[in-house]
Order: C-alpha cells, then structure tokens, then sequence
C-alpha cells in the first residue's frame, strides 16, 4: 500500500524529499518487530510422544470404565406397541383404523420390571423414523407468537398450518400441529401408578419463550387434525406437553419426556399400561415405543461412550508401547547435524 | 492501473517499452557516454534485430512534421486564448480514485472483479429465493458483507490518504504573471490548481516546478538552470536546461511579447518533448532540454520564468505514474488448482444429497400428503401442494440449497486471510533491521504485495553487475597515457593542505581527494613541450573537459577555502574529472558556453564549441574546445571497440599496441575503461563542421540523426591519448552471499553490459567463478558458428556429467566430486540464440551448467534470457537489478528487485521488492521468503481443512435429516464459524509463526530448499489433509451422535455441542503445528475458542431463537465434557501420532534444524565439521 501511494502520486514523493534527509530510516528496534518475541519452541521428543500417548490411554480408560459401569446400572423398559395395538383384523388397513373415529383405541400393555427401578422413573416415548429435523418442519414455527400475545399474527412461517377459518392459528405451524397424543395410564397390581407430568419441561422454556398470557385459538380447527388438541384455558406457558414436544429433536429417532413416576419399582413388578393409540405414525412407517428408565450421571442407558473411551485409551496405550519400541530399536539424536540431507550423502550415513 | 504499464513482450515487434521508453534523443547526453555497461547494445556485429528497428521508427517519429492535429497550441502568456478552442487540463491533480459518491459502486465493481466474491455473490441472491432460503437474510449476506466491508475500508482509507496529499498538493502556491492590471504587470501568487496551460510562472530556487514548462528566462544570462529530477526518475544529480537564445533577449516583465508554442500532444516519455516557438514571426525549435517538468526542482538558479505547456493530469509525471505491477504468487496458482478440487468436491457433495433426496421422496412419495413432518398436501380437499415443485423440481432446489449450506467449502475467509498475512509478513520485511541499508537510508520496501511468498521458492537469480553486485561508486584507479602505464604502487592522497585552485585569497579544493601516481605527477610539473608531459596533460584536459560535469561550489566554515563539487550523470565521468582535478586540472566552472580549468595553477577559459552527445550507435561523446592559444582541439572519450575503429593506426601503432595491452589487463583486473583521443582541427576542417554542425542543430526534425552523422564526420583520425581505468568496488558482503545463494540451491547467473574481461574478473572476486571451473566460452559471430559452440558444449557438459557420473559409481556417494561449469556467453551471440531454434540448445547448456555469465548484453536481451529459463521450466526466477536497462528483465521475472542504489529509481519504480544492498537478498530469501512461504503454505492448506471440515460435520448431519439440509448447528454460528471462531489464530500463525529461527536459516541455507521442492504445499499433502479432515468431522460428527442416539437430546443442544467441538478442535489441530508460542499465538488461540463459546451462549440466550438456553442444559452435563475430550482426542490421535512418527522417524531437515536449535549447541564443535559452516561465518557479521 504504501508503494502505491509513493509511486501514484507525485505529490507524495515531494514532499518526503523535501524532508531532511538526516532523518534516518533506520527501523525502530524491538523485539515485535524483528519478530523475536519470546517463545516457547515445543518439540515432540519421544518423551513427549510416549508421555502424551500414556497419559491420554491412562485417564481415558478408567473414564471408559466408569461410563460403562453407569450405563450399566441404568434399567430401561422399552416397550414398541404401534403394531401390537392395533386390533387383529385391522392390521390390514392401519391407516383407515387410525384415521376412523369411531374405533375404539384403547390398548392395554404389560411389561415386568427386570431390575429395581429407583425412583425417580422416567416415562418416554420414543418415536422412529420421525423426522423432527425435517427442514419443512423445523422452519414450520413462530417463536415471536408463542412468546408473546402481541405477535399472535406473525403466522408467515408456519404455513400450511398458519390460519384456520381466516384468523391465526395458535400455536401455529406444523410442530404444534402434529403434537403427541397418546396417553398412557400405568397400575401396578392394579393401583394407579401417578405419572407427574409437572416439570417434565425446561423451566427456562416455560419462562422465556413461551408467554403466560398466549392461549391456545383456533388449534386444530382445521379439517385435518395433526395431533392432541390443547385446553384453550390453559396459556402456553403451562402446556408442558406442548414445549417438550417444541424442543425439536436433533435425530430422526428420537424420546420425549412424558412424566415421571416417583415410587420405586421392584424387581418383577408387573405394570400394566393403558395407552391410548392415537397419534398417527402408521401413515409415514415410524415406530412408537414406551420407554421406562432410570438415569445416572451420564443419562440414559448408552454403552457407547464407554466402549469409545475405552477404545481411544486403548489406542493411546498401545501407540505408546509401539513408541517406546521402536525408540528402543530405531534411536535416533535429537539435532544431530549428520542427519541433515545434504550431509547424508556426503558421509554415506546410512538414511 | 495495471494496463498503463506495458508489459514486457518478448516478440520483436514492439520497440522494448520499459517504463519509460529510450528516447529519440537523449536529454542528458554525456552523462551515459562513459558508461561502459551501457555502451554494450551492440557489439562489432550487426545491430541486434530490435534495437535497430527500434531505432529507426523512433527516428521516423521524430522527423515527423507535428502537424495541426496532432499539435497543442499554447499562446504563451494568454491562457484565455490557449484554452479558447481546446478546453486544456487544469492544473489540479486528482489521485483520489473515488468520490464519496462513486466510491460504492466503484469500489464494488472493483472488489467483484474477483471470481471468488462472485461466486458468494451468486449464493447469496440464491439464498434470498424464498424456495431456498437455507439461511435468514442477514446471517447469509453478512460473510460477504465482511469482506467487502473490510477491503472496503481498506481502499477508502487509501484513498483518503491520497485526497489528502491531493488537496495539500493542489494547494501550494507559485508566482504567475497576472494580466495588465493597474500596477502593471507583475507575479502574483497563484494556487496550483487554478494555474492554467499559457500562464508565465516564475519559480525560485530550491522550488517545485507546478507543471510541465518551456523555460523563457532565468537568472542566469545564458539561460541555464539546474534542476533536480529526484521525484521523476529518483536521480539526485543536477540537469542542465535551458532557455532559448531568442526568448533571452525579451524583457521579463513580458512587456510586448508574443508568440505561440506548438508542441505534441501530452505524453508519458519524460525524456523526449518536440515543439517549436514562434516569436515574433520566428521559429525557434524547442526540445527536451528546454522544459522542465512538474515535480522537479530548481536548484542553483535564482529563479527561473517559464511558460507553461501541460498542466495537472497531462503532466509527464501524472502520466507515468502507474501502480505496483499486479503479479500471482505461485503459491496461489496452487492454491487454485486445490480450490478447484475443493469445487469438484463440493458438487460431489451436493449431487450425493440431491440424489439421495430424490431417492427418498420417491421411496416416500405416498407418506408426504399428510405425513406431520412433511405435509406435502396444504388441504384434503383440493389438490393444491404446499411449497412442493414436484419430484424433479426438488431435487433441483435441494442441489441449489445443498450448495448454499455448503458453500464455505470454497473458503471465502482465506481470500481477506491471505490479503492480511501478507500485509503484516509486508510489515516485519519493512520494520527489519537487517535489511536498512545505512549508506542510502533506505528501508526495505514491499511494493508487490500478493507474491511474498514467492520469495522462498526461487531456484534462479538474475542479476545486474553494475550497482547491484558492484556499488556503481566509480573510482579512478589507473591511466595507461601514451603507451605508458601509470598504476602505481605508490599512489597516495595528497595532503589536505595542498590547494588546488587558488583565487585572490581562496583556495578551491575539489570534494572529493584522489589518489595520485607520483611519477605521474612529476611528469606533469616537469612540463615542458616534450611529447609525453604534452601527451599526459592533454589527456588530462581531455578528461576535465570532454563530460557535462557542473562544478558547484560548496561553502566550508573557513571562508578561504571552498569545495567543488561535482555534480554529473555518470558516476564514470564525476570519477574522471575528480581525478582530473587531483592531478591538477580542475574544472571551476561551466556555463553553456565555456568553461574554465585550473591547468596546474593556472586559471584557463575554453570555448566549448561543440558537443556531440553520447549515443549507442557511436559509443562515444565528443567536445570540440576552443583553447585559449586559438587551437581548436577536438577531445574524444569512448569504449575501446568504438574508439579503436575511429583512431589513425598510422601513427603511433606501438603506442596503440601498448594501450591495448593496459586496457585488457585493467579489464582483467575488473576495471572499467574508457579510451580518450583527440585531433586538432584545422580552420577549414572546423569551418566546415561549423556549418554542418549548425545546420544541423537547427533542423528542427530528425535533428538527432543529424547530429549524430556530423559527429561520426569529424570524430575520425584520432591520436591516442591513452585510456583510463576505473573501479567499481564490489558491495560489501557480495561473494559471501552469492556464496550462500549457491548453497541454497539457486543458481545465480550474471548478466551484464560490461565487457566478458571485467565480467570474468569480477565473477572471480565476487566468488561467482572459481578456479576449478570449468568454463565454456560462447563467442560467436554468425547463427553458424553459434549453432557449433553450442553443440560442442553440449557434448562437454555430458562428458563431464558421465564423468563426474562415473566418480560417483567409484566413491559412493561424491557428488561434491562433480566439476563444476560455467559458462559466459555474449551479447553477440545471444542475438543469434534468443528467439531462434537454437534456444532449445542454449537452455541445455545453461541449465547443466553451474554459473552462467552473459556479458554485453543489451535490456531485452536481459530479459530474453530470463524468458528462456520461465517459459522452459516449472522454476521460478528472480531478476536484480537497479538500473533502467534492468526494468525489462524485473518486470519479466517472476520476481523482481530493484536495488535502490545510485542509478535513479526506474528499477525500483518496475519492482516487486526493492532494497539498498545485494548482499541483503541472502536475508530475504533465506529468512523471510522461506518463512513466508512456510507460513502462507500452511495456512492455505489449514484454511482449506478447517472450512471442509465443517462442510463434512454439516453433511454427515444432512443424510440424517431425509436429506432436507437442516443444519443443527444455528446460522448465525454457521457464518460466524470462520469469520469470528476460527478466523484470528490463522491469521496469527501467518503473521508471525517461524518454524526456524533466523540464526539457523543463514547458517544453514540449504534449509532453503524445502520451498524450491515445495515441501509445505503440494498435492500429497492437500489429500494427506483431507484424508484426515475426513476423519476428524466423522470424529466430531458421529461421537455426540451415537452418544446421544435415542435419547432426548433437542437438535439445538447438539447444534452446540458440534459447534464447540468442532472450534475446539480446528484450534487444537492449529496449536498442534505452531513451531513457536508466543503471547499473542496463546491469545489469539484460546481466545477464539473463549469467544466461540461466548457468541454460543450469547446466541442461545435470545428467546425468540429456537434454541434458547441449550447451552446451558447441556453445559451442566457431564456427558457434554466427555464429548468434548473424546472428540479432540479422537479427532487428533491419526495426525499426532503420524506426526510424531515422521518427525522422529522421518525427519526433514527442517526438522533436525528446529531440534538442532533446541538441544544441539548451534555455535559448538558439533558445527564445525560441517563444511558449509565455513562460508557461514562472515555471513553472521553483516547480518
């Protein structure tokens, strides 16, 4: 840059010759700019090689162990009842029994607790191949109207499901719309095991992004129903269902929260569940199942992290010894000039 | 900006147009005359092909009559009527590119002549299609508007620089003569922006000149003044002008003067200017001693009164300013080969989605209507589709979209990246001490700012002789007069009290003390008649008279005694007339029309008569002198092959014979010479070359031709005088570093004017050649015998090629064994080689041999045989150089240096890098071309690695999403990611990463190497780096996702998992490769990862965003620092421990220097029994 303007103008160069020229040039010293900070020269050293490799095997496999053993620890029940629910001589024509409404839906489940289950107890459900992550249906949403009555127009991106009967549908767009509707009522010897279905969704949701003074208008009044309806009573911030559903998953599989049971279950417990099969996933091929779980520190029940843990510390281990032996039977100096390539021929070192 | 230079064409057809193009007639004409170097566009033989057509079209130009249209008439002291028909440029000058209202759009269309800012340009309209909007408007223009906006202000600060010194310029003040007013007429001050073509200017001394000029009056009564071209051609020596004769005689308060000047139209060739005056009904010719131009000065003049011809834009000066030549550094060639590949990946990519895509909703085609996710169907009961084309117009938007998600493939970043890495790589070559040079007080100067890297790569060097490898300070060393040769061993300086001129009670002393042959000056004092005490002070006379030297005299605080200093153009001829003078002819005085010697003593004025003005063709100049006793002598000085043609052999064969024996031993010695002659004129031989000479002068086209053929008349039957010897010191600390450039693999060839024996000899002391060479001669004289030379040394290079072949097989190993060639050719001869058949075969030779030597060899010729060495090979070459006859092979180089010495600043103004010293090209090279091309290696290739790596997380993410291009991670972070996240510590490690220290660079410059072989970019690497960003986004990509598989997990939560692992781990991969940590590679570093995760958590705390509060959900999970580690330790594992293998295993020598540097002891025995530590010695000392 500072050629172009010495060169383009002629105005510039007058004046710096017109300067004194006892004005030396002569640039500044400093440590900057004659780029000598100082520094640090780290170097990998087979030292530095078999410590680095020792010490990432070491501290990655007891963390692989000590993610196995918790998801060990982690009982799960996982329950796939969209198929079985469905009555023998519809098994033909699911979409026609799920779509009609006069069948009766009910459907009733048991499953037997393999290991004690510590409360808290975690209901999911879980669906497949249900593609929360569609673009179509991530973009399908007003974050501005659910947050605020005053926004309850801006309905742009939720289309097709953005009015109904010519005003504005609330919640609005394709994720409120194809909201979960199966419920589940669970009895153990046949007493009624409460599901608390209070808190089952962020707090910071409930409190932020959706608004305690938007109430549900106009939801499913449209002529294809997508999912549950909503008590028009309730404001949004309190329709714990509705948010959890909202928190878009990330994969195409993927459980939602549906409540929790806060009594412990004992081995070989026999529950049974009344599900209501009502939502819809038969039209798309996706899968419901009913997922019961303890968590520990690390989640839900996932072999994975462990055995990744274990595989890197194991790598890091074995790319260790394989270090130290072949800094064993191949040494070499560290800055041995004769290494140097235009040395090595010269003094027929063996390369 | 570009355009206004011509390039260099190698074809014969166009006459070489450097940047200032040879004029027709020179300006300045002895001031070349004895530049030997110079003198060497054409040897005995025929003239080479394009300096004569060159020549001749010049002359026809000149002869040509300017006719009406194509003339400028300028009313001198009438501007209104000057300008009545024409509008004429205005004085003010405008540099400024932009207005504030043109700067957008202008500066925008400059900005998008860039294919890469297109190509954003085009995704970024693509992105506002409804159907296609991937990302929100803001979040998709915003990388683009980046750029721009940075460049943007950039140029907008440049040129506000530029309006500025504009305005200051515009604003200065000079005096014009006003109209008749009431007080009469008189000079008033005048802004230099309102002066107009036609307007009477008078300038001071020591005054810039406003605007292009014809002088009328100055102060002195000849009508000469000085004037100092520093700013136009960067020559600091005085320049004669002159008014004209008839102009002289007028009053200057211009009381009844009228008259018009007729002159061409505005042009760049500052050395020629054709126009014609009439005054009062005379025609007087007007050439280029008689305008001085805008930007100079007046210096030792009172004042000067011009008129003024051209003014602001159409100045010379205006129109010869150009910018910095626009070249491409290798590098980036590369570079655009990868981001080619880069594309053909990314069209991979995005057909894999499209089809994929396609595949699905086929597959699904009967779910879509209702499926809740999809919801093809807007309604049941009419047919109406929401947002749905039809199969085979999604696909289309799905390909469209896929390359907007995906387009930072092609990284957009490292565009603005490179442009400031270069900037500060610019800085540190700037600020660095090693490379000031004190005796000229120059700095380093970057004026091509986009191929520093380059400068790590070079294999080949070209370089001048004189002023580059030599200082161009011309020292007189020894005569050789009337066959008799004065190189005395006891030469001394005379003491400082002995007065050479003495006046009333003043003694003159010259500046600058020579020292002196005592017997020579005894033979001197002794005068006498006898022949050669008559013979030596003619020579001598000869010496002080036959140049254009201006004594000025120079106060000392002793008023009695004052110094001359002598002011020239050719260092050759002010190293004459100071030798002259130490001797005791000292030129006092000049005006135009005598001038005065102190002849041993004696105060003696001579009538210059004549002049003939140094030209190429005759390769002399000559003065004819009227001598006080009424003698009219002719005096002679020119190259010896030019001389020795026009010297009477009749007489004095053994006095011919003697001297030319001294003139080869002086070349041997690597002297410059020069062979001085002269005759007596007879009255009629003077009367009839007055007549001629007159006419001559006075034809107003085609003068110079003229002129040239009444020289070629008288300068004939000669006496020899004798010849002169000068020297032309070597620069400090040249053979040492043509040493080290040797070691480093670069093969330096010499190309020179100067003749093959003081070429050879100065090769031999600047340790070019070495007595062990082997050398190849080529002097030829026909195609023929050219053709013969070259095959013979073909055959001589295999023979010693399978010689040194069969040493190798004998003693393995040896191939130091390998005798070493050199070969020196002419300028002769390469006018049969260079653009002929027979180049091929000049290649082969020159590429087998070690050295190469090309003397005489003209400016084009320069940069033929750089052509010959760029067109043949993938190799790249350097040109150095620091005078104007260098400017075609700087700008024909790949790179070109311009040594910013005593020769003006043509070199440097047609350079890519100019310095004061050539030794300073070691530390250039070697230091700061290896570390820039070190570091803008590797961070081309990071750059590429760390935006494919995203490109890769986002796509893994996409076969997971039915192929509908949702990203997890937010827009904002997507478009942050390399312009906020990861953009700084590259950035960084480019400015400021050394992988070797300076200290090893310069002991070891076989370290070089590692950029001539491209070690740090080549394909291999690129696909190596590719492999493993592949790895790494399945590591970042598929650790959280199978972690978090089945689980209820949100997509944001993971969004932001992605995005911290996939910073954390392109930062981690960078500090993996930083040879050096300094405190602001640690800030920059763990800075951006810091500020990642601030912009993260900013981003996810704006409610009305989807993914409001994820990051602090999944932050308060151990699972998510699991991830975090395992992905950087997974990701990193394949490189690190392919790293640590091969630099332990396999280590380069870049490698075993860095160990060298750390554990060995660089200045301890382990050193010295390398042989190349030897010449690294001195090296320390001057670096």
């Amino acid at each position: 840059m500072n050629s172009k303007g010495a060169s383009t103008s002629g105005g510039d160069g007058t004046r710096d010759s017109s300067a004194p020229r006892r004005n030396s040039k002569k640039p500044k010293y400093s440590r900057f700019t004659q780029q000598e900070l100082p520094a640090c020269k780290p170097i990998l050293t087979p030292a530095w090689i078999i410590t680095a490799f020792a010490l990432v095997g070491l501290v990655f496999v007891p963390i692989g162990l000590a993610s196995l053993s918790a998801s060990e620890q982690v009982v799960e029940i996982v329950d796939r009842y969209d198929i079985d629910c469905i009555p023998e001589q519809f098994q033909n024509h699911q979409l026609a029994y799920m779509q009609s409404s006069q069948t009766n839906k009910t459907c009733t489940r048991n499953l037997i607790v393999p290991r004690k289950m510590n409360s808290p107890v975690y209901v999911y459900y879980q669906l497949d191949n249900f593609y929360q992550n569609h673009r179509r249906y991530v973009k399908s949403r007003s974050d501005k109207q659910l947050r605020s009555k005053a926004y309850e127009h801006v309905t742009d991106s939720c289309k097709p499901e953005d009015k109904a009967n010519g005003s504005a549908i609330v919640p609005c767009g394709l994720i409120a719309w194809s909201l979960f509707n199966d419920t589940y009522k669970f009895s153990l010897d046949s007493k009624v095991l409460e599901v608390n279905k209070k808190n089952i969704a962020w707090k910071s949701d409930q409190d932020h992004k959706f608004g305690s003074d938007v109430y549900p208008k106009n939801f499913q009044s449209g002529e294809l129903i997508g999912g549950a309806k909503l008590n028009a009573s309730i404001p949004l911030s309190e329709q714990e269902d509705l948010i959890v559903w909202m928190r878009t998953a990330a994969l195409p599989t993927f459980r939602k929260l549906y409540g929790k049971i806060e009594v412990d279950l004992e081995l070989n417990d026999k529950i049974t569940v009344v599900i209501q099969n009502n939502y819809n996933t038969y039209s798309f091929g996706g899968k419901k199942k009913l997922v019961l779980s303890t968590t520990t520190w690390i989640g839900g029940k996932n072999d994975f992290l462990g055995v990744a843990y274990l595989t890197v510390g194991g790598l890091c281990l074995f790319l260790s010894i394989c270090f130290v032996l072949l800094y064993v039977f191949k040494p070499r100096t560290l800055g041995d000039p004769s290494y140097l390539s235009w040395n090595r021929n010269a003094a027929g070192h063996p390369s | 900006m570009a355009q206004d230079r011509p390039l260099l064409d190698p074809s014969p057809r166009p006459p070489p147009a450097p940047l200032l193009p040879e004029p027709p007639i020179r300006l300045d004409p002895a001031a070349r005359s004895a530049r030997v170097d110079r003198i060497s566009f054409v040897a005995d033989t025929p003239v080479p092909r394009r300096g004569s057509r060159a020549d001749s079209d010049r002359l026809a130009a000149s002869q040509r009559e300017l006719s009406d249209d194509d003339a400028r008439l300028v009313y001198i002291n009438d501007p209104s009527r000057t300008n009545e028909r024409f509008e004429f440029a205005g004085n003010s000058i405008r540099t400024g590119k932009y207005s504030v209202l043109t700067f957008l759009p202008r500066n925008l269309f400059e900005q998008f002549h860039r294919v890469a800012y297109i190509y954003f340009l085009v995704i970024a309209v693509l992105n506002q299609l409804p159907q296609l909007a991937v990302f929100g408007r803001g979040a998709s223009v915003l990388p683009l508007a980046f750029v721009l906006l940075v460049t943007a202000v950039k140029d907008a600060y440049e040129d506000w620089r530029r309006h500025r010194s504009d305005r200051i310029e515009n604003g200065r003040t000079a005096s014009v003569l006003a109209g008749a007013g009431a007080g009469g007429r008189q000079f008033q001050p005048v802004r230099w922006k309102d002066i107009r073509v036609g307007e009477i200017i008078r300038i001071a001394a020591n005054e810039s000149i406003p605007c292009d000029m014809v002088l009328l009056f100055t102060s002195d009564p000849t009508g000469v003044a000085y004037v100092q071209t520093i700013n136009l051609d960067g020559e600091s020596n005085l320049k004669t002008r002159y008014a004209k004769q008839e102009t002289l005689s007028k009053s200057v308060d211009m009381e009844g003067f009228t008259g018009f000047i007729r002159c061409e139209r505005p042009n760049r060739n500052i050395y020629g200017f054709h126009a014609n005056m009439e005054i009062d009904g005379r025609k007087v010719s007007l050439g280029p001693p008689n305008i001085v131009l805008r930007g100079c000065e007046i210096k030792n003049t009172a004042w000067a009164v011009g008129v003024a011809v051209y003014a602001g834009t159409e100045t010379k000066v205006m129109l010869n300013s150009s910018g910095a030549p626009s070249k491409r550094s290798r590098l980036e060639t590369h570079m655009n080969r990868e981001t080619l590949l880069l594309s053909g990946l990314l069209i991979t990519l995005c057909l894999v989605v499209c089809v994929l895509a396609g595949v699905w909703l086929r597959n699904h085609k009967d779910e879509l209507d209702y499926s809740p996710y999809f919801r093809k169907r807007a309604s049941p009961d009419d047919d109406s589709s929401y947002n749905y084309y039809g199969i085979g117009m999604q696909i289309f938007f799905t390909l469209l979209m896929s390359v907007i998600v995906f387009q930072i493939m092609i990284p957009i970043s490292l565009y603005i990246s490179m442009e400031l890495v270069r900037l500060g790589q610019a800085y540190f070559m700037i600020r660095d001490a090693s490379l000031y040079d004190e005796a000229s007080n120059s700095r380093f100067q970057c004026r091509a700012l986009n191929i520093n890297e380059d400068l790590g790569q070079i294999k080949y060097v070209f370089s001048d002789k004189t002023g580059t490898l030599t200082e161009n300070k011309m020292e007189f060393q020894c005569a050789s007069i009337n066959g008799v040769d004065y190189s005395g061993g006891k030469a001394s300086l005379p003491g400082d009290g002995e007065a050479y001129s003495v006046v009333g009670d003043q003694f003159w002393r010259p500046k600058l003390l020579v020292k002196t042959d005592p017997q020579l000056v005894r033979l001197l004092r002794s005068g006498g008649e006898r022949g050669e005490g008559m013979r030596a002070r003619e020579f001598f006379l000869a010496l002080a008279a036959c140049n254009t030297i201006v004594p000025l005299t120079v106060e000392t605080p002793d008023p009695k005694r004052k110094l001359i200093d002598y002011q020239g153009e050719s260092p050759d001829e002010v190293a004459l007339v100071y030798a002259a003078a130490a001797y005791g002819f000292v030129l006092v005085e000049r005006t135009s029309g005598h001038i005065v010697i102190d002849v041993l003593g004696e105060r003696l004025r001579f009538d210059v008569l004549g002049l003939h003005e140094f030209d190429s063709d005759r390769k002399r100049m000559s003065v004819i002198i009227g001598c006080p006793d009424k003698t009219v002598k002719l005096f002679v000085k020119g190259a010896d092959n030019s001389m020795f043609g026009v010297i009477e052999r009749s007489i004095n064969l053994d006095i011919i014979q003697a001297t030319e024996t001294h003139l080869h031993a002086y070349s041997s010695l690597g002297l410059r010479t020069l062979v001085i002659g002269m005759r007596e004129l007879s009255r009629a031989e003077f009367d009839d070359w007055q007549s001629a000479y007159e006419k001559a002068s006075t034809t107003l086209f085609g003068r110079g031709g003229l002129l040239r053929a009444v020289a070629a008349n008288v300068e004939c039957n000669l006496h020899i005088l004798g010849a002169s010897g000068i020297e032309d010191k070597l620069q400090q600390g040249v053979p040492e570093a043509i040493e080290s450039l040797r070691q480093a693999g670069i093969k330096v060839w010499v190309l020179t004017g100067d003749k093959q024996e003081t070429a050879i000899s100065i090769g031999y002391s600047c340790k070019l050649l070495t007595s062990e060479m082997t050398q190849i001669v080529i002097n030829s004289h026909s195609k023929d015998y050219c053709r013969k030379s070259l095959e013979d040394a073909i055959a001589m290079t295999d023979r010693l090629a399978a010689m040194s072949l069969g040493a190798q097989n004998t003693i393995t190993g040896t191939e130091s064994q390998r005798v070493p060639i050199a070969l020196i050719i002419d300028g002769t001869s390469l006018v049969y080689i260079l653009e002929t058949e027979l180049e091929e075969e000049l290649f082969k030779v020159a590429t087998a041999c070690d050295v190469v030597l090309c003397c005489r060899v003209a400016p084009l010729q320069k940069a033929g045989i750089v052509a010959l060495i760029k067109n043949r090979t993938d190799d790249m070459t350097l040109a150095i150089g620091d005078g104007a006859n260098d400017v075609s092979m700087i700008q024909m180089a790949d790179v070109g240096v311009g040594i910013s010495g005593q020769e003006g600043r043509q070199a440097v103004m047609a350079s890519d890098f100019a310095m004061g010293q050539f030794r300073f090209l070691v530390t250039l090279l070697l230091v700061h071309g290896h570390w820039n091309y070190q570091r803008m290696a590797y961070m081309i290739l990071y750059n590429f690695y760390r935006n494919a790596v995203f490109v890769f997380m986002l796509f893994w993410y996409v076969l997971y999403t039915a192929f509908s291009l949702t990203t997890a991670i937010t827009e904002w972070s997507s478009v942050l990611y390399s312009v906020i996240y990861t953009a700084l510590p590259t950035i960084v490690v480019g400015i400021l990463d050394k992988d070797l220290s300076r200290k090893t660079l310069l002991k070891y410059p076989q370290l070089y190497g590692s950029g001539q072989r491209e070690e740090r970019y080549n394909l291999k690497l690129f696909i190596l780096t590719m492999m493993d960003t592949v790895w790494q986004s399945l590591a970042i990509f598929f650790i959280p996702f199978l972690a978090y598989r089945h689980s209820t997990i949100d997509g944001s939560s993971l969004g932001d998992i992605w995005t911290l692992a996939v910073v954390i781990l392109v930062n981690i991969h960078l500090a993996l490769d930083v040879f050096r940590w300094n405190w602001i590679t640690h800030a920059s570093m763990w800075g951006c990862i810091v500020a990642t995760a601030i912009c993260v958590i900013i981003i996810d705390s704006i409610p009305v965003l989807p993914g409001y509060w994820s990051i602090y959900h999944v932050m308060g999970t151990g699972l998510f620092w699991l991830l975090l580690l395992g992905i950087t330790v997974a990701g990193m594992v394949p490189r690190f421990a392919m790293k640590a293998f091969t630099e332990y295993f396999m280590p380069s020598d870049i490698q075993i220097a860095r160990e060298l540097e750390k554990f060995g002891n660089l200045n301890e025995a382990t050193a010295s029994e390398i042989p190349m530590s030897t010449f690294s010695q001195p090296q320390q000392g001057f670096i």
